[in-house]
């Protein structure tokens, strides 16, 4: 049986297009309203979803982000509610979730306890920003006894050696940052990153996805012309902020990310 | 013994690299230019000039006389860290990492400060050495310790106001972690303590050991022997490291590293992570950390800036657990009470850092025969804290 990620990047491949992966933070505007926010996400055409594990000191995020991980920790959110909203996902969709989170809120929950209520969950990945492949192994053991993958992450600044060590952890995509600095919408992505995504897709020899900075529906059209899969999330996030906790949220998040997903169209 | 931390940063279970993938190639390449350095006869020479010409190392040993009598029990000796130039140990490190980011070709420098006397050194060293510096600060710091603020804008660093979190340490030390992975390829973050990701607390208790070298033959030509207690403030640990490093293959010295019980032992009323923190990570190194259930830092709480901080250097979780250094919490009216009375005794001010270390010193003075001697690390001067202890204490200056 492929896994649910396989699948979604087997699927927009044949459909000629990259993964569109859409990130949002979880609790933001508050816990109860995450599964809708997934939902809304699965109806306008993500792929697959990345779900942000809020976290008080976010030392890869930046402003949008790190507020919205304040919101969601002063609304309450804990990662058993994080679970619990995933599990409640499985019933009604196959919508591929991977969980962004630091380290701490894993080892706090106990790392094999959270591997294992991940994947009853039905969390198909974890990226954990500030476990570098040096440090992953236990994580990766954890996960992969369960059949959650490890994310590994790639940035430009990974030596061609770093990238093939990745090899070993990735199974469907590894995650390139593509540039240098936190979360959040950027003006201008790099000129290089054409040339950096092939070059990782050939040392790792895996899908690429990459993130950090896309915005806006032109960059996911750049980016989607050379890797599998883009991630949208800063953008998302502060839309989400903008409109705040109000009945219509989920409608204009759906109409929001509508453009950004068919900008994954490679023609 | 053997020469910790291993090779991927550990010491024990605690240290390692825990920071994005972004960082990790820096951190390598920052890891071997010090071990370069430090074989680099050249280096060094420049490195011990600067100490000597520029700081005015190596600082005092003084006998504390009339605080000693006035306890009654051991002679009670001052490293004296204060007297080095910008009034702290901090220069030690500040002065070893920009030398070094100078030879790596970095031409920015950025660090975090709570109390504002690791900006102020770094303030300090980057004009020295013409690099430009940006300095990050909790805006609540920056009003406990407005004095350093402009201290560091004088000396031409930048300062910026953080204003997340509990605006202290800790969310300095994020901010400047943001900047460092979004301008990483120009700039070298100096990091003030022995914390962060491998080679950092490595690296700080290197450049700081020069304190313990010091004090080492000092107190053996001063009092004819080894101490029988050394005593040190531990914030992040920096000062309490230098100055441990050459007293620990001792047995029979005892070390002692004082944190701050704050208030009183609620969480969010102190920052005393051995008494109640748990293993955990925090920017970028497996360390005790203030935490509630999630995983989530706790606030703290400390009259002193400096020891305002949720985690704690690896390498003192690790002497901790192997029992070869006693932490113990003193709390703010303790503190206070060493501040007046070393000020009173002696004629000197002690930072409300190293009035932590002193508070420990006047419960236990008595125990100890007066042939005996203690060390107490005077990591800084009181200056930059006049203002806040006038405002502690309702003085209206």
């Amino acid at each position: 049986m492929s896994s649910r990620l396989e699948t979604a990047f087997r699927r927009a491949a044949k459909e000629k297009r990259a993964a569109f992966i859409a990130y949002i933070t979880a609790g933001d505007p508050s816990p109860a309203r995450t599964l809708e926010l997934l939902r809304a996400l699965e109806r306008g055409g993500a792929d697959i979803v990345e779900l942000g594990v809020p976290f008080s000191d976010p030392i890869a995020d930046g402003p949008i982000n790190c507020a919205a991980a304040e919101r969601a920790l002063a609304a309450g959110t804990t990662l058993t509610g994080v679970l619990q909203t995933v599990r409640e996902l499985r019933f009604a969709s196959s919508l591929p979730v991977v969980l962004f989170s630091y380290a701490n809120p894993i080892l706090a929950y106990g790392l094999s306890r959270f591997a294992a209520d991940a994947a009853t969950a039905g969390v198909d990945g974890v990226l954990v920003t500030d476990v570098p492949a040096e440090e992953a192994g236990p994580y990766y053991q954890a996960f992969r006894r369960v059949g959650v993958e490890l994310i590994p992450m790639l940035a430009p600044t990974s030596t061609r050696a770093r990238v093939k060590q990745v090899k070993k952890l990735a199974e469907s995509f590894v995650y390139f940052v593509s540039h240098t600095g936190v979360t959040g919408p950027q003006a201008q992505l790099p000129v290089e990153l054409e040339d950096q995504v092939r070059l990782v897709r050939k040392l790792a020899g895996k899908r690429v996805a990459v993130g950090f900075g896309v915005a806006k529906p032109e960059q996911v059209s750049r980016v989607a012309k050379v890797a599998d899969g883009v991630v949208v999330g800063s953008a998302i996030v502060a839309r989400i902020a903008e409109i705040g906790d109000r009945p219509e949220l989920f409608g204009e998040i759906q109409r929001f990310v509508q453009p950004l997903r068919a900008a994954t169209r490679r023609f | 013994m053997k020469r910790l931390p291993d090779e991927r940063g550990y010491f024990g279970p605690y240290g390692g690299r825990f920071v994005p993938e972004t960082l990790m190639a820096p951190l390598q390449e920052l890891e071997q230019a010090f071990h370069e350095a430090t074989r680099d006869k050249s280096f060094r020479r420049e490195l011990d000039a600067l100490l000597r010409d520029y700081c005015g190392r190596p600082t005092p040993l003084t006998f504390a006389a009339r605080l000693s009598a006035h306890l009654g029990g051991a002679r009670i000796y001052l490293k004296r860290e204060d007297l080095c130039h910008t009034g702290a140990h901090k220069i030690n490190n500040a002065l070893g990492q920009c030398l070094l980011a100078r030879r790596m070709g970095k031409v920015r420098v950025i660090a975090e400060t709570g109390a504002g006397q690791h900006g102020v050194a770094v303030a300090t060293a980057a004009a020295l050495l013409g690099l430009s510096c940006r300095i990050y600060m909790g805006t609540e710091d920056e009003r406990r310790q407005s004095l350093n603020v402009y201290r560091m804008k004088l000396l031409g660093a930048e300062v910026v106001g953080v204003d997340a979190g509990a605006k202290t340490l800790k969310d300095a030390i994020n901010e400047a972690l943001r900047d460092w992975v979004t301008n990483v390829n120009t700039t070298h973050y100096v990091m003030g303590s022995v914390l962060g990701p491998h080679p950092y607390p490595m690296m700080v208790r290197e450049f700081q050991s020069v304190i313990g070298a010091e004090a080492w033959l000092q107190i053996r030509k001063a009092h004819g022997a080894l101490p029988s207690l050394v005593v040190a403030c531990v914030g992040g640990g920096s000062n309490a490291a230098g100055i441990f490093s050459a007293f620990l293959p001792y047995q029979k010295v005892k070390l002692v590293g004082v944190e701050a019980g704050g208030r009183g032992p609620l969480l969010g009323h102190h920052a005393a992570r051995f008494a109640g923190g748990s293993p955990g990570v925090l920017h970028g190194t497996y360390t005790y950390v203030l935490q509630d259930g999630g995983g989530n830092t706790a606030p703290t709480h400390s009259v002193s800036a400096g020891l305002d901080y949720p985690a704690v250097g690896p390498e003192h979780a690790f002497w901790k657990d192997s029992r070869r250094v006693e932490y113990v919490q003193v709390s703010d009216d303790e503190a206070l009470s060493a501040f007046h009375l070393l000020s009173e005794m002696e004629g000197i001010m002690p930072a409300l850092e190293t009035a932590h270390a002193l508070a420990f010193v006047t419960k236990v003075a008595r125990s100890y025969s007066p042939a005996e001697a203690i060390l107490v690390n005077l990591s800084g001067r009181g200056d930059k804290d006049v203002a806040e202890v006038a405002r502690v204490e309702g003085v209206r200056l």
